[in-house]
């Protein structure tokens, strides 16, 4: 499984659907697919699945908002 | 003088800013002079008591000692327990400033916004410790953040790597244009909003409700909706002046209201009423509380977890207001509000009963209005008189 496979796997177990695989632009807060509770969540898996460590300050919802832009960031912060 | 309560401010303000906005449309930097309009508004501002000045002084230095200490400690060493005892630190003087006055001591902590700019300093070290904030910061920087006047006295409470981004921004002639048109557009609607609509609204309502109301369940029914929209039309009109002066100034501070009252549901509420305050609870309360809990793995359960940030999070918001009754019972019935939501939402998820629609979205509205109307009844103080 490459990078990005495996990030757009952790953002479909935290949000508990599998659109996000399929629609990458797809903004999750508009969609109400992630609160800031799921956000945390997400962000304790990028540390424990793929051993990468976002601030909570670092994620802005503006710059963090589809599969794609995080796969972006992630891939930033690596 | 307070910020933007009477014609004269708005006076002194606009001719200040004339030079500003000169040279904004010449494409000059805004730097120098607006310095020099800073350090004049904020003397207007604070020039009535010297026990505030003082006091502002006082904090201020604290502040820089305190950031600037920790961004020189950071850059060498991250132990937890340095910054829980800064941030405690930055927060002391508004904890005095709250607690001070219930003593019965002569309250000298306290003076106008500090409440809204111990967020502005604690987040800077909240960023440094994150690692946002490495290079150490000039006074220069954390002043002018801190103390932008135009967002003193009650916010927007601005980020500083985003303000930061806006005050070094050289803006070309044709963005700051577009830049003074939004802003003296969003100062028309603060008149509006402030000295028309929320002004009618308590003298020609508010006032008269012993005359209006027959009875004291319609009087207190007829407060409730009209304090409420009192409230809003006051506060989104002094934040439409403080937006809209940042503005001209070069900076676009964020914003605090996006139509409160079409909320869906308390969670969307808090979405879009006083964001720059609830985002910053947000942020640096409910998140890092949840974080801590995860990682640490103290707490498994994903409601109980969710529901203890909440808790948290509304009743600290309440107290923030101010230690007195009416604010700790609204931070309560709002986190009970939230904590309902969350049960409520969880359900629905699963078993899918509340119906979908256009005619369940206005339901779903008036509801959600009526909540929030409550909750700003209790805010009021009214029930405890």
């Amino acid at each position: 499984m490459d990078f990005k496979e495996k990030v757009l796997q952790v953002i479909a177990e935290v949000c508990e659907d599998d659109v996000v695989k399929e629609e990458h632009d797809m903004d999750i807060f508009d969609a109400g697919l992630i609160d800031s509770f799921a956000t945390v969540e997400l962000l304790v898996q990028f540390e424990e699945q793929l051993d990468i460590n976002v601030p909570i300050t670092e994620f802005d919802r503006d710059t963090w908002n589809t599969p794609n832009a995080i796969v972006d960031r992630l891939n930033e912060l690596k | 003088m307070t910020p933007y309560s009477s014609f004269l401010f708005f006076i002194i303000l606009g001719i200040l800013l004339l030079p500003t906005m000169t040279l904004g449309i010449m494409g000059k930097r805004l730097r120098y002079y607006n310095v020099f309009v800073s350090i004049v508004v904020l003397a207007i501002i604070f020039s009535e008591g010297s026990a505030g000045f003082f006091s502002l002084v006082a904090f201020t230095i604290l502040q820089l000692i305190l950031i600037k200490g920790y961004i020189a400690y950071r850059q060498k060493k991250n132990s937890s327990l340095v910054f829980y005892v800064m941030s405690m630190l930055s927060i002391l003087p508004l904890i005095l400033s709250k607690v001070l006055p219930i003593l019965a001591v002569d309250n000298l902590a306290s003076f106008l916004g500090i409440s809204y700019l111990t967020f502005r300093a604690v987040q800077v070290i909240i960023e440094t410790r994150d690692g946002l904030i490495k290079q150490q910061l000039s006074i220069y920087q954390l002043v002018y953040f801190m103390l932008f006047y135009p967002t003193i006295s009650s916010g927007p409470i601005d980020r500083f790597r985003r303000f930061q981004k806006d005050e070094e921004k050289l803006w070309a002639p044709e963005e700051y244009k577009e830049l003074l048109y939004k802003g003296i557009n969003k100062i028309f609607l603060g008149f509006l909003y402030k000295f028309i609509i929320g002004y009618s609204i308590n003298t020609y309502f508010i006032m008269n409700l012993d005359h209006i109301a027959d009875s004291m369940f319609t009087h207190h029914l007829l407060y409730m909706y009209s304090y409420s929209l009192y409230l809003f039309f006051d506060f989104a009109g002094y934040t439409a002046f403080a937006v809209g002066i940042s503005y001209i100034m070069g900076i676009r501070s964020p914003e605090n209201f996006n139509k409160p009252f079409i909320s869906r549901n308390i969670k969307d509420f808090w979405n879009r009423w006083h964001m720059s305050l609830s985002f910053w609870f947000r942020d640096y309360v409910f998140m890092r509380f949840v974080f801590l809990m995860k990682k640490k793995k103290w707490l498994q359960n994903k409601m109980l977890v969710s529901n203890l940030g909440y808790i948290l999070l509304f009743l600290l918001m309440g107290v923030w207001h101010g230690l007195a009754i009416q604010y700790i019972i609204y931070g309560a019935y709002h986190a009970l509000m939230m904590t309902g939501f969350n049960f409520f939402e969880t359900w629905n998820k699963k078993h899918k009963r509340w119906p979908t629609g256009r005619m369940m979205t206005v339901v779903s509205i008036v509801i959600t209005f009526h909540v929030v109307c409550f909750g700003f009844y209790l805010f009021s103080g009214r029930p405890f008189q």
